[in-house]
């Protein structure tokens, strides 16, 4: 597919900021089946931005604005060409081993409850691939997906005990499981574009991918149940939420801040849109 | 528990005897009367309690601001056993930051298998945030406080190596110069080896680390947590010791990744910063993002090359409990040498054979969780109850990946004031070694730690711990240089 990102977040702040400092994960690799074709990161005010990459590999953008202001909007996005993997990644920078992705991490450690949980599946698999996907469909039968349940420091046993909330709740769970049956897994956020026509979206995505001797990573999205096709842009990697957050940002002014998020994914090529429905 | 132990200064005979080249110690402690040595002990802790002096050593919880009870007896080293130690020291240091770079570069010590790669990776420690960035001038432990023990007149061992972000080294400073003021004829009779240059070498150490270009004065800090943390009085004593600013992170910010003070006169650039606040608080938005105390952008700024954080962020890898057991492999495979400082003989009980010898000898080991922190999991066989032996007995069958076991040791013993006069009473000893561009360096002298209640080996400040002066001999004749008495000697003021 041809899909067009734009990713605007917005940020209104009750006093005027002396200084705002972000980091960004907002721009997505080329590999194989994902082939960016022109990305940009704009901000609406005075700002300098610095390039370069993380431990993990991602992209990262760092913005320094200087104040007084009291509103920022921040717009990354382009176009970029994917195929359809049936989930493998290949060919995407991966500077860590993958036994580091064994780690569990204050977001992602698999309870008494996610223990068993993965215990039991791995139990009726017949191959980890299986085990894998069979965790992926019981975690989107399981956990209820709500929008209203965004809160970005919930851990995966609060998730797995409520049973609901949003994808990186979904994708926290997926990756405590996972890790706990041996295979390392890791955290990803992205974009999704919707076969529902639902193109607007008040957040960007995020699934998991596990390592499968043989196959290497491959992606599962446990919000929807299935591994990640050409629909989706995978933009950041890291152990869990904090590592590949799309925004980390610390401001220098008190008062409150209002954040609105939008993500629209379209398909560049309208007539291919009716292929893929 | 009274466990037989080699005296340092009486050998094992008691205190009638003294050790050949401690004779004239002996001879200070047996004719000072006690009420003198009280009196000038109390001397010294009433100067250190209106300096304010408070620390807590590095992995002890947060502890009310308190003073360290300070003993007047010192401890000597002769010329001899302190230059292998020191040989030792610099070799453990080189292999730390030989590790450092290794494991978050090629990583070629995992690869060759001498240690498991999970040990390292899946170690909270290890910060996948700097893997594949170096350092400027790839030096990662520039401060390192090496935890020695002895059992023996040559038996020296580490029992822990600092190189996060180690403290005690004011206690070093403070307790000599209260020592040349109260005990000035020990000056005298002894070439001791100053230890006062050690904030020259720290602030040269701290230069020479500089991001390259930034001119032969570059602009040092030290980044403290703050006033109410426990080792702020070393924050402050150092900083105006150096003569660098001492800042908190509202004092610093990060501009176009570059580090910024603000002062009253507009920013200064910033190329150094001793920090002393643990990874976890440098900057939240790389590391835990409801840190108060770091800067937002700092880790852009060093990875950008542009600051050096002087320990490197990721350090905590090098002295993790389960690393610790394979220094002596770590140390042979950088230097090409058998390590010459040996660890506390361990017992990793994830390998089988040493599974059966703990289970068999429960009763006399110590036996630690590697995970664990703050003596939270451990079991100290000679003294624990057949319940408790049988609980850890039944948690190292479930789990022996988990555990580590080492003897029970009869760490040395040093003559120390008590209230029943001059007795013998555990120690252990934290030399600091610099790491810059240009070599290690490390003062004659450290940190003595003394285990105050009889019998006990426990030096920790939580747990009646105090310390002492720990005195080096020079080889040659006592030179007439900064540690000669002074005619006036005052304690030195923290403040200004």
């Amino acid at each position: 597919m041809r899909l067009r990102i734009e990713h605007r977040t917005h940020y209104e702040f009750s006093q005027p900021q002396r200084r705002l400092v972000q980091l960004l994960r907002v721009t997505p690799p080329s590999f194989d089946g994902q082939a960016v074709v022109d990305w940009h990161v704009e901000v609406d005010c005075d700002a300098r931005l610095k390039r370069s990459r993380d431990g993990y590999g991602n992209e990262v953008t760092m913005l320094y604005v200087d104040g007084p202001i009291d509103r920022i909007a921040l717009t990354v996005g382009g176009e970029v060409l994917t195929d359809d993997k049936a989930g493998m990644v290949q060919g995407a920078p991966e500077p860590l081993p993958v036994e580091l992705f064994l780690r569990p991490t204050p977001q992602t450690i698999a309870d008494a409850a996610i223990t068993e949980f993965a215990r039991d599946i791995a139990e009726s698999a017949a191959d980890p691939l299986s085990r894998l996907h069979g965790l992926c469909g019981a975690l989107w039968r399981q956990i209820r997906f709500d929008a209203g349940d965004g809160n970005p420091h919930r851990d995966a046993a609060s998730t797995f005990a409520d049973g609901h909330g949003v994808c990186q709740d979904h994708a926290h769970v997926f990756v405590a499981a996972a890790r706990v049956l041996g295979h390392p897994a890791r955290y990803i956020s992205g974009h999704l574009w919707r076969s529902d026509g639902q193109n607007v979206q008040p957040a960007a995505h995020a699934w998991a991918e596990a390592w499968v001797d043989g196959y290497g990573w491959i992606g599962f999205d446990p919000a929807n149940g299935a591994s990640p096709t050409d629909a989706y842009v995978r933009v950041a990697i890291g152990l869990d939420y904090r590592d590949a957050a799309p925004i980390a940002g610390a401001r220098v002014g008190g008062g409150a801040e209002t954040m609105h998020v939008e993500v629209a994914v379209a398909e560049a090529i309208q007539q291919r849109q009716s292929q893929s429905q | 528990m009274r466990v037989p132990a080699f005296d340092e200064v009486w050998g094992s005979a008691g205190p009638d005897a003294s050790r050949e080249g401690f004779e004239a110690l002996a001879a200070w402690i047996a004719d000072t009367p006690p009420h003198e040595l009280n009196r000038r002990q109390q001397a010294a802790e009433a100067a250190f309690r209106q300096l304010g002096i408070t620390f807590a050593v590095y992995g002890e919880d947060e502890a009310a601001e308190r003073i360290i009870p300070f003993d007047i007896v010192p401890r000597i080293f002769a010329a001899s056993e302190w230059r292998n130690l020191k040989a030792g020291l610099e070799q453990r240091v080189e292999a730390i930051n030989a590790f450092l770079a290794d494991v978050y570069g090629p990583r070629r010590i995992l690869r060759d298998g001498v240690l498991p790669a999970e040990l390292v990776l899946a170690n909270p420690q290890f910060r996948p945030q700097v893997a594949g960035s170096r350092p400027p001038h790839d030096v990662y432990a520039h401060i390192c406080g090496i935890d020695m023990v002895r059992t023996g007149p040559n038996d020296f061992f580490v029992l822990e190596d600092n190189a996060r972000t180690p403290s005690g080294v004011s206690y070093m400073l403070e307790n000599r110069e209260a020592m040349i003021r109260l005990c000035p004829e020990l000056f005298e009779m002894f070439p001791v080896e100053p230890v006062d240059d050690y904030t020259d070498l720290l602030l040269s150490t701290l230069r020479s680390v500089a991001p390259h270009g930034r001119g032969s004065e570059p602009v040092c800090v030290l980044l403290t947590p703050g006033h109410f943390n426990s080792a702020f009085y070393e924050h402050s004593f150092l900083a105006d010791a150096m003569g660098i600013e001492l800042v908190e992170s509202a004092d610093l910010e990060v501009d176009d990744d570059i580090v910024w003070m603000r002062t009253i006169d507009g920013r200064v650039r910033v190329d150094v910063i001793y920090r002393r606040l643990d990874d976890d608080y440098i900057d939240p938005l790389v590391f835990r993002p409801d840190s108060m105390l770091g800067v937002p952008g700092l880790m852009a700024a060093y990875l950008g090359g542009n600051v050096t954080l002087a320990n490197a962020p990721g350090t905590g890898i090098a002295d993790d409990k389960a690393i610790y057991s394979y220094m002596p492999e770590i140390v042979r495979y950088y230097t090409g040498a058998e390590a010459k400082l040996p660890n506390v003989e361990t017992w990793r009980c994830r390998e089988k054979q040493a599974l059966t010898y703990t289970l068999e000898n429960l009763d006399k080991l110590v036996v630690k969780l590697v995970d664990g922190s703050g003596g939270y999991g451990m079991l100290v066989g000679p003294t624990a109850s057949k319940a408790e032996i049988e609980r850890f007995r039944e948690a190292l069958v479930a789990e022996p990946h988990r555990y580590i076991a080492q003897p029970t040791l009869a760490l040395s013993t040093v003559p120390t004031l008590t209230e029943k006069g001059v007795a013998p009473r555990h120690v252990d000893f934290r030399p600091f070694c610099l790491s810059g561009a240009d070599g290690i360096r490390i003062v004659p002298g450290g940190l003595t730690r003394v285990a105050l209640r009889e019998g006990s080996l426990v030096v920790n400040s939580s747990q009646g711990g105090g310390t002492k002066d720990s005195l080096i001999l020079a080889d040659r004749p006592r030179r007439r240089g900064k540690t000669t008495v002074p005619e006036v000697a005052p304690l030195r003021s923290g403040a200004d």
